[in-house]
């Protein structure tokens, strides 16, 4: 059961510190029962970039992903070893919430999944479930605002979340991850749903998010990495002895030296187009 | 036998092909199907239609106000089931408010919350077996637990001691019918709630139970249903037959005998007058009113919370 450790002070305020990585993991490995799906990834995720995983299906990507905001808690049997730090402090120490690590970290997910509720109440339900004190009217305009989705909904906030298009959608649930004023949101496969206009849209979008916010975006999409991130981590799968798949960091750098000039050589030929 | 319904359609033909599409047979097992199932639909309408107007022509001609507003009496024509009407609603509410929320609570936690461990999944096996087993076992299991040893508080055969019977009888059911509602529930709903920070309780409450309420509700008046047709375990638990009061609206009402409309009818039909057995058949028609009553408030109820969520 959840039990409520909450100590706020725990987790430290961002702007203090804005040279050290925001996010940052040590020998991480994380094991779905008793089988290991990723191992020993050392990491650091910089404040106010945009940081791309990418790697071939299966290798681990959304694993990693879900470490940043504990939701690998929820799945059964999963189990994160390693150190996971988010402005220098630890993540899975003992006195740390989940709960208000998903406040500070928010997520957007490949599939969009707006709750069954309004527009607004989409919205406002995160802000509301976690004392949100502000105006809330304010609050659900400014985030359907950054999200780049005010025009198309500001005169339909009582309908259904639903009733939007997967790309509406999608920006939709972008706001929903903005509305609680995290200070990353993970994205894994953001845009695999989505034709080129919204994918566009989106990408613009979180160029401008990134002032704000650190983004960590999962990619099937060579161009996509290539033309949004700053950072960009290649994973890899390499068979095991017992003839499962274990998932490893094969090179993290600058995106422009990942496609470029990578130093790896299975990195050359996954951003080439000739892996496997 | 009929082949395809889209006879006349020539698409050009392709040469060498590998594929025998054989479709005049696939039709053709289509067919016979269909008309399997209409027949399976249709035995168990005629069976139930049967029923009714054996049941109509039986005791129709007794349903007077009279009739309904009546206590029972030795002589058939002023006898009524008035005490036993009543004493059917008086259980179902009593089993209502004791079965809902421990039902839905249970299957609430089983579903959300709990581990899947040996021990909830020894839970989960002994549920599905409670649903098996049969209603007089209950009952004996409520005369010794609820009308002896908790004579002091239930009063004995009362009207609280068949309702927590009863409650027993159908909670496996409820547990079964909110485990099924609220699986049905995507997860990616509940993986939306979890990111944006709610705890588990507030996913719970905000979120999967709008969703998973139309089946939840609809389990529940199905499973209160079949409890206000049951007999066996109200006889066993020494409900009488003969009451002639209505149990008074208060606590100590829950305290008082009663009867209830399947153990009056049971009692008429085994009366040797026939004209008993008149009345026996306009009993099962105002019990089938009841029922028919519930069904639709179910209905209703889902439908108003199907439009309710988006
Ligand atoms: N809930 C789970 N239970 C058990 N094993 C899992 C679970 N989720 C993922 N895995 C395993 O972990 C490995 C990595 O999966 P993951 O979903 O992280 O890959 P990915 O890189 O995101 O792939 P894709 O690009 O296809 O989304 C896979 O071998 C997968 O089978
Ligand atoms: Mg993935």
């Amino acid at each position: 059961m959840m039990s409520n450790m909450t100590n706020p002070t725990m987790i430290s305020d961002s702007h203090a510190h804005t040279q050290e990585p925001a996010l940052k993991m040590e020998g991480v490995s994380i094991y779905y029962g008793s089988t290991p799906a990723i191992r020993e990834v050392y990491l650091d995720i910089p404040p106010h970039q945009i940081t791309a995983f990418i790697g071939p299906s299966g290798c681990g990507k959304s694993t990693v992903l879900r470490c940043f905001n504990r939701t690998n808690d929820l799945i059964p049997g999963a189990q994160v070893k390693g150190n996971v730090f988010f402005h220098g402090v630890n993540l899975y120490s003992k006195k740390i919430d989940p709960v208000e690590v998903r406040r500070r970290i928010g997520m957007v997910f490949q599939k969009p999944n707006p709750f069954p509720k309004s527009i607004y109440e989409n919205i406002a339900f995160g802000a509301r479930i976690n004392g949100y004190q502000g105006n809330m009217d304010q609050l659900v305009e400014n985030s359907l605002r950054k999200a780049a989705i005010w025009d198309e909904v500001k005169d339909k906030l009582k309908e259904s979340g639903l009733s939007l298009s997967g790309g509406q959608q999608q920006r939709l649930c972008i706001a929903r991850a903005i509305a609680i004023q995290p200070e990353v949101i993970l994205m894994d496969e953001p845009c695999s749903a989505l034709d080129p206009i919204s994918t566009l849209r989106i990408e613009e979008l979180m160029q401008e998010l990134k002032a704000q916010y650190t983004i960590v975006i999962v990619t099937h999409n060579m161009q996509q990495a290539s033309r949004v991130s700053d950072k960009t981590a290649f994973f890899n799968a390499e068979a095991t002895e017992q003839g499962g798949k274990l998932g490893y960091l094969v090179e993290y750098n600058d995106t422009v030296n990942i496609f470029t000039n990578p130093k790896q050589e299975y990195t050359r030929d996954y951003v080439s187009g000739r892996f496997g | 036998m009929s082949s395809s319904p889209y006879s006349g359609s020539e698409l050009p033909d392709i040469a060498n092909s590998d594929f025998q599409p054989n479709l005049s047979k696939r039709y053709a097992l289509d067919q016979v199907f269909e008309q399997l199932t209409w027949i399976a639909t249709f035995i168990g309408l005629l069976v139930l239609c049967l029923l009714l107007y054996d049941i109509i022509s039986d005791g129709a001609s007794r349903l007077s106000w009279q009739f309904i507003s009546s206590f029972p009496s030795r002589r058939p024509a002023t006898a009524g089931l008035l005490s036993a009407l009543v004493g059917s609603i008086w259980l179902l509410c009593v089993t209502a408010v004791l079965a809902f929320p421990v039902g839905v609570g249970s299957g609430i936690f089983l579903e959300e919350f709990a581990p899947d461990n040996f021990f909830t999944q020894l839970i989960e096996i002994n549920i599905g077996n409670l649903a098996a087993v049969p209603s007089i076992i209950y009952g004996l299991l409520g005369l010794q637990v609820f009308a002896r040893l908790m004579r002091p508080i239930t009063g004995g055969p009362s009207i609280l001691t068949g309702g927590l019977t009863l409650a027993l009888l159908i909670l496996p059911i409820i547990i079964v019918a909110t485990r099924e509602a609220l699986r049905a529930v995507p997860n990616s709903l509940r993986q939306g709630g979890f990111a944006v920070g709610a705890t588990r309780w507030q996913v719970v409450r905000d979120l999967i139970l709008p969703q998973a309420i139309p089946g939840v509700l609809t389990g529940t008046i199905l499973a209160l249903s079949r409890a206000i047709g049951e007999t066996a375990p109200l006889i066993t638990i020494g409900a009488l037959t003969f009451i002639a009061f209505l149990p008074p609206l208060s606590l100590e009402g829950l305290q008082t005998d009663f009867t209830a409309l399947p153990i009056q009818v049971y009692n008429w039909v085994s009366r040797p007058q026939p004209a008993f057995h008149t009345n026996a058949a306009a009993g099962i028609i105002v019990l089938m009113l009841v029922l028919l009553l519930m069904n639709t408030t179910a209905v209703l109820l889902r439908n108003k919370f199907q439009k309710g969520r988006m």
